[in-house]
């Protein structure tokens, strides 16, 4: 645990100098003020937690602020923290019933689902899992190779398809390949696609109804990966996605950039999505499961 | 939540019907509106502080032009300091000795490569001898991704293994001299602007290559840490300008405003879609709309004028207004519209809510039904098509068998035609003043 924690930290600590940094400048020994909260709107806004749930926050603290009695600027961290700890919940186990177990990553283009998927492929393979992946993909140059490359160092088979190839046939293919090898999980990644390009939205739908004829109840779980340097159109991806392919779980990924990632939380609040993992470096040890309050300490910088 | 900016000013000028100068209480109420875009739009936090605080001075005490509403006389004033803050598009530089060296540098997943490979193509259309130097050995297959975009563009791309990347460009440049190249990119990996390591790489390859533009390369959809990123990469290298990508989805864009006003680096091109001919030089006006969420109403409308026969449609506009409307008429106004080009990228186009709608149209089904509509009245006599009065129901199936439809088809498409006409008397009644609301 406390090597977890320290992962979050150093993976965050670059990037939480800068805006949290002023919140305890921001929230000292002073009196609230009007200017406190225009400070605070000023911080949150500028972490990317979007107009309404900056609203929302800064409304559910000025209301125990009232019913509280408190004067004082200090006061107002821990509320804060707790506030934003309240809006996220723990990432729920993930159950591995069938087998193979499907997943299916998918994500806009470049939000990171070829490297999560080998990341996720490290990980569960440590957790004594065999692992397939499914590299459908098949219109991005050289994203089969991007996967055949990680498969190749985990010791991981790949299935693939020629480049322009129907994804379909390739997720089929994984899902038949992972029953026939007993594999205990099969991890899918798909090309990027805007959610606003209505036929590789269907072409998604596609993939997903062919995982469910390869194997009944699959997929799984289906991924949405997000870059956490995303702004407000990360909600309109996430409902676009979830519409789509019924999304189960959303992946943070590189929240070790500068960007802290406030989107979680209008994702989680508005459509109910649990933030499942979060990219805190290139390396595949560093996708680690999302824990809220180093989240939420990270981007406080206690 | 993404209402657009005119319809909620609209709402806020709803009550003042009144004309003359804009009081300042008026401002402030659309003013609020404005900065509320502006950050739905992800333009950052005190740049929208800066550019409202602007945008209001100049609107207080402005004249209410006799043509427009309160509203839109904000809008107007909105729009023209967003047009002047991003200013007109820059040319790329090429000037100097070749090989001219164009650097991309930018954060993970922000379409390097990509673009790279969109910018060969450029170069190479206007007749540049064009080499790709794939400047990335970090992420698996990324050189692979560039020598595949090479291939399809038959551009020549220079790779070597075991080379840290800044002497990979010194080799790279000297082969480009020696084989008389005129145009080198090069392609660098993904980097935050917070890695020391990767920052000194590349001012490490921007100081042994010396390239005459160094482009940014950012994502649409990135939210408020653009503004960060940017000076970041303008700290270590020399920005010559930004390449704003995945333009195609629905995200505002409002870094564009951000890095802009903030840095003073200018927009350069727009990524506009996955394939490799998808990158346009940008129009203020119009990316100034997309900001605002007012849609791309100025593009559509270009679009429709090219694909236009403005004769034709003088013609039809005539009819339509003396209630001479045809089913040949309708025919011809389907046909021009499917000039305007891929029915999908025209449904993007349309703002507000209307487009919300537009977007969850099948563009396929769209397609199918108008090749229906042709095959049905291309089936009908010619006094069908100017009285369809006449189409009793044994008509009316020789139409269907002749068309390979079903009489319901028929029906449906003469019930549409009916509604069509009954607007189109509508639109005649009221001179066309319904019109404007379409875009509200």
């Amino acid at each position: 645990m406390n090597d977890l924690l320290s992962r979050w930290r150093t993976g965050l600590s670059r990037t939480s100098k800068a805006a949290f940094g002023r919140v305890a400048s921001l929230l000292g020994a002073t009196e609230i003020t009007d200017e406190t909260w225009d400070e605070l709107e000023a911080l949150l806004i500028q972490a990317d937690l979007g107009l309404e749930v900056t609203h929302a926050v800064i409304g559910s603290l000025q209301k125990a602020v009232r019913t509280q009695g408190l004067l004082r600027a200090s006061e107002l961290q821990s509320l804060l923290r707790a506030e934003l700890r309240s809006r996220l919940s723990e990432p729920p186990l993930i159950e591995w019933t069938a087998q193979p177990s499907v997943i299916l990553l998918v994500g806009v283009n470049g939000s990171g689902k070829t490297t999560t998927a080998a990341k996720l492929g490290q990980r569960f393979q440590r957790e004594g899992k065999s692992i397939l992946f499914g590299a459908a993909d098949t219109f991005r140059a050289a994203a089969v190779d991007q996967l055949q490359v990680w498969g190749d160092r985990l010791g991981v088979p790949v299935v693939s398809g020629a480049p322009e190839s129907d994804p379909g046939a390739v997720a089929f293919n994984a899902v038949q390949s992972a029953i026939a090898r007993r594999a205990d999980i099969v991890l899918i990644d798909t090309a990027g696609r805007l959610h606003t390009r209505f036929n590789l939205m269907e072409e998604l739908k596609k993939v997903h109804r062919v995982v469910s004829k390869a194997l009944p109840g699959a997929p799984h779980q289906v991924w949405l990966v997000l870059d956490a340097t995303t702004g407000q159109n990360a909600l309109l991806q996430a409902k676009a996605f979830r519409q789509t392919v019924q999304v189960t779980g959303v992946i943070l990924a590189k929240l070790d950039s500068s960007a802290r990632g406030g989107m979680a939380f209008a994702i989680q609040g508005e459509l109910g999505l649990p933030i499942l993992f979060a990219g805190l470096g290139e390396k595949p040890e560093d996708l680690q499961p999302f824990d809220p309050e180093a989240f939420v300490e990270g981007i406080l910088n206690a | 939540m993404f209402e657009t900016l005119t319809g909620r000013l609209n709402q806020v000028f709803d009550q003042l019907r009144r004309r003359g100068k804009l009081s300042e209480a008026d401002v402030d109420a659309a003013m609020r509106e404005v900065r509320l875009a502006l950050l739905e739009a992800d333009v950052h936090y005190s740049v929208v502080k800066d550019f409202v605080a602007r945008v209001r001075q100049r609107a207080v005490g402005a004249e209410v032009s006799k043509a427009l509403n309160p509203g839109q006389q904000v809008i107007k004033i909105v729009h023209e300091e967003m047009i002047a803050t991003l200013g007109e598009p820059a040319p790329l530089n090429l000037s100097g000795p070749k090989p001219r060296v164009v650097l991309l540098a930018g954060l993970q997943g922000s379409g390097k490569t990509t673009a790279a490979g969109k910018l060969a193509r450029i170069f190479r259309s206007r007749g540049e001898r064009v080499m790709l130097v794939a400047g990335d050995p970090y992420r698996p297959a990324a050189i692979q991704q560039l020598q595949n975009l090479g291939q399809r563009l038959d551009v020549p791309v220079f790779t070597q293994s075991g080379v840290k990347p800044p002497d990979l460009a010194k080799k790279a440049f000297d082969q480009a001299e020696k084989g008389g190249y005129s145009v080198m990119i090069v392609d660098t990996a993904g980097r935050s602007q917070l890695d020391d390591a990767l920052m000194d790489e590349l001012r490490a390859i921007s100081a042994k290559v010396k390239p005459v533009e160094t482009l940014l390369v950012i994502d649409s959809m990135i939210g408020q840490e653009a503004l960060r990123i940017a000076e970041g990469f303008r700290d270590a290298v020399t920005l010559t300008g930004l390449i704003l990508t995945k333009m195609d989805g629905d995200a505002r864009g409002g870094a564009a405003i951000s890095i802009r006003s903030v840095t003073g680096v200018p927009l350069k091109f727009l990524g506009t879609g996955e394939k490799l001919d998808a990158l346009e030089t940008y129009d203020p006006a119009r990316l100034a709309s997309r900001i605002l969420g007012m849609g791309d109403v100025i593009g559509l409308i270009e679009k429709a004028e090219a694909a236009f026969d403005a004769e034709t449609a003088q013609k039809s506009a005539e009819k339509m207004l003396k209630g001479q409307f045809t089913l040949e008429d309708w025919l011809d106004q389907m046909r021009q519209m499917r000039k305007m080009g891929p029915l999908s990228q025209i449904l993007e186009m349309i703002p507000g809510q209307m487009g919300q709608a537009a977007r969850n149209v099948d563009p396929q089904d769209v397609e199918k039904n108008f090749k229906q509509v042709e095959a049905i009245i291309n089936s009908m006599t010619r006094r069908e098509r100017r009285a369809p009065d006449i189409l009793n129901a044994s008509r009316r199936r020789r139409i269907a068998a002749g068309s390979g439809t079903q009489v319901q088809d028929v029906n449906r498409l003469m019930k549409q035609f009916r509604e069509l006409e009954r607007m189109m008397k509508q639109i005649k009644k009221t001179g066309g003043r319904g019109l404007n609301r379409l875009f509200g």
